[in-house]
């Protein structure tokens, strides 16, 4: 399968990637030389195969339902969390104006 | 006096614990060796005042009488995928050019618990997302060897390329790595030192920027196979910050090397006999086989059928998850912000994530996107899956009728770095060795085999069941004992 010009448009906005002209016309090949390369696993039967779900057989693990079980991940961090922000503003994340 | 930066891990421990030298001095010469390499671009940043810091606390615990911990005095190098407090850690991206971490990942927690230092953020293909370090934005890191037939930059392998490249540079006794699909044992093949990806589990994820979680796995490189297992004591122990941390103790594989392989058997894999594989990595493999015969192994041909399906299932794998985790680079929470002039929330996504990544990560993030969406997840994803399934029942295999496998690296020894940018594919092709492993979750290393005709440096793989770290050292170590590999790069930097 390959893909148009149209549609690489389209993955890069779901994907939110600005692509402009230049941009695409270097990727809608190199994206199909990749998918091709790729179709060859629909060789493969795995009609009778499960999906792996887990590289290492793992019971998932419950933490305990208390408040900041890890306090380095619990709360009451905001100035930790916001100190990279690029526009932190009044204990916020600041962004663009999403309403009218 | 000897010279310092000569030293590996243990011997840099074991001297500082036996007072040859003071923790203090081993961090100045390597501190010097680093400011003196700038040309390899192996460091983002450096950062002599933690290294030394961390020395001067080892020589006052030492002056006290304290127990000294296992790397005690050890300066390493730090990818710089793993969070350190108040150090700046980009993964080599421009998106998180800047960003100062709250928090100390768990793996470099670790070692400077057991009394390591660093010495700097090492360089990295841009998001981990390359086999020649030459996606970062920081730059190409230059490898410190040279091909006796030219005087070209040679790519140090990817993405560790900043680790493998300090390491045999010598002007870090060892570094941190990661691997996703090979990121740890290519680079350590290309420049002629150790490095192993332990079993998926192993090393805590907590604080290492994703790539693809099930697949990236920290790990050790440095030069030898003892120096290695030391390091990964050191780095790995259940995590319960990481939901996919093994909790299970941690052995104690230094004590248990053992290069008596009588009684074990060697698996040599058919399939990795692939056309057009160099003639002299062959050799080289022909070589290892012969070397493990003399450690008492009894060598046994198996099969491995699905592996011309690994590098292809995990393009679709890794890049699937990589364009859901590289999701959380908004312009909003870190990193960088475009806001073209009255942008709205949704265009300043776009403009930032097209000003933020590079073209090797845009690329996977597309086809990740690709992968996952409506229509064709099943016939991408889903099969992918299910082949990996197939490439973990291969292994599961194989391991009934042996102990170990054993493999090339590497398909080829290291390339000018240019040589292979325009073409994706054959990029990809540098790890259709390591990557079925990585699919497997299984532990397996790179050790330095000899050097090629143009004097460039082989190395072999050698791959264990799952928790079988000991099984894959401990043939790591048969190998460089007979291999005696002594050959270090020329310094021209």
């Amino acid at each position: 399968m390959s893909v148009t010009r149209e549609e690489v448009a389209k993955i890069a906005a779901l994907a939110r990637i600005r692509m402009d002209d230049a941009a695409l016309d270097h990727m809608v090949p190199e994206f199909n030389a990749i998918l091709a390369w790729v179709e060859q696993l629909g060789e493969v039967d795995t009609s009778s195969v499960e999906p792996m779900t887990a590289v290492i057989e793992q019971k998932l693990r419950l933490r305990d339902d208390v408040v900041d079980a890890d306090p380095l991940t619990g709360g009451g961090k905001r100035d930790a969390v916001l100190a990279n922000a690029p526009a932190a503003e009044h204990g916020f994340f600041g962004v663009p104006k999403v309403i009218e | 006096m000897t010279d310092l930066t000569q030293l590996g891990v243990k011997a840099i421990r074991d001297g500082v614990a036996a007072g040859d030298f003071t923790a203090k001095e081993v961090a100045e010469a390597f501190n010097a060796a680093v400011a003196g390499a700038a040309q390899l671009n192996a460091f983002i940043v450096a950062t002599p005042d933690h290294a030394l810091a961390a020395a001067e606390a080892v020589d006052a615990a030492r002056g006290a009488g304290d127990d000294l911990g296992p790397m005690a005095g050890v300066p390493i190098g730090m990818k710089d995928l793993f969070a350190t407090k108040g150090v700046q850690t980009t993964a080599a991206s421009h998106i998180l050019e800047g960003f100062e971490p709250q928090y100390e990942s768990t793996v470099s927690q670790k070692l400077w618990d057991a009394g390591a230092g660093m010495l700097g953020k090492l360089n990295l293909d841009q998001f981990a997302m390359g086999s020649s370090n030459e996606t970062s934005y920081f730059g190409n890191v230059i490898s410190p060897w040279k091909s006796k037939d030219s005087n070209a930059a040679l790519a140090p392998g990817g993405s560790s390329g900043g680790s493998s490249a300090a390491v045999s540079a010598r002007i870090a006794p060892a570094a941190t790595g990661t691997d996703t699909g090979g990121s740890i044992r290519q680079p350590a093949a290309f420049t002629g030192i150790c490095g192993i990806k332990p079993t998926y589990g192993r090393c805590s994820r907590w604080g290492i920027v994703a790539f693809a979680s099930s697949l990236d796995q920290a790990g050790p490189m440095a030069r030898s196979v003892e120096d290695c297992a030391i390091m990964l004591e050191a780095m790995a122990g259940f995590d319960p910050k990481d939901s996919t941390s093994l909790d299970l103790p941690v052995p104690n594989w230094t004590a248990s090397l053992d290069a008596d392989l009588r009684g074990k058997k060697v698996g040599i894999p058919r399939e990795y006999r692939m056309e057009g594989t160099d003639e002299e990595i062959l050799k080289s493999w022909d070589q290892g086989i012969a070397w493990l015969k003399d450690a008492g192994a009894e060598v046994v041909d198996i099969s491995l059928p699905h592996t011309k399906y690994a590098l292809p299932a995990y393009y679709i794998v890794a890049p699937a998850e990589a364009s859901s985790n590289l999701a959380r680079y908004d312009g909003v929470r870190y990193g960088l912000r475009d806001l073209p002039d009255g942008a709205g929330l949704q265009d300043m996504y776009a403009a930032t994530r097209a000003a933020g990544f590079g073209d090797e990560v845009k690329r996977r993030i597309l086809i990740g996107t690709y992968v996952l969406s409506a229509g064709f997840y099943d016939a991408y994803y889903t099969q992918a899956m299910k082949v990996r399934t197939l490439i973990r029942q291969d292994f599961d295999n194989a391991f009934g009728e042996c102990e170990v496998i054993l493999a090339p690296t590497t398909p080829t020894a290291s390339f000018p770095l240019g040589d292979k940018l325009d073409d994706p594919l054959a990029m990809y092709l540098n790890d259709v060795f390591s990557v079925p492993a990585s699919l497997a979750g299984l532990p397996a290393m790179s050790v330095p085999a000899g050097l090629n005709s143009a004097g460039l440096p082989l190395g072999l793989q050698i791959v264990g069941p799952a928790f079988g770290e000991q099984a894959v050292l401990n043939a790591g170590l048969a190998i460089e004992q007979r291999a005696g590999f002594t050959a270090q790069p020329e310094k021209w930097w």
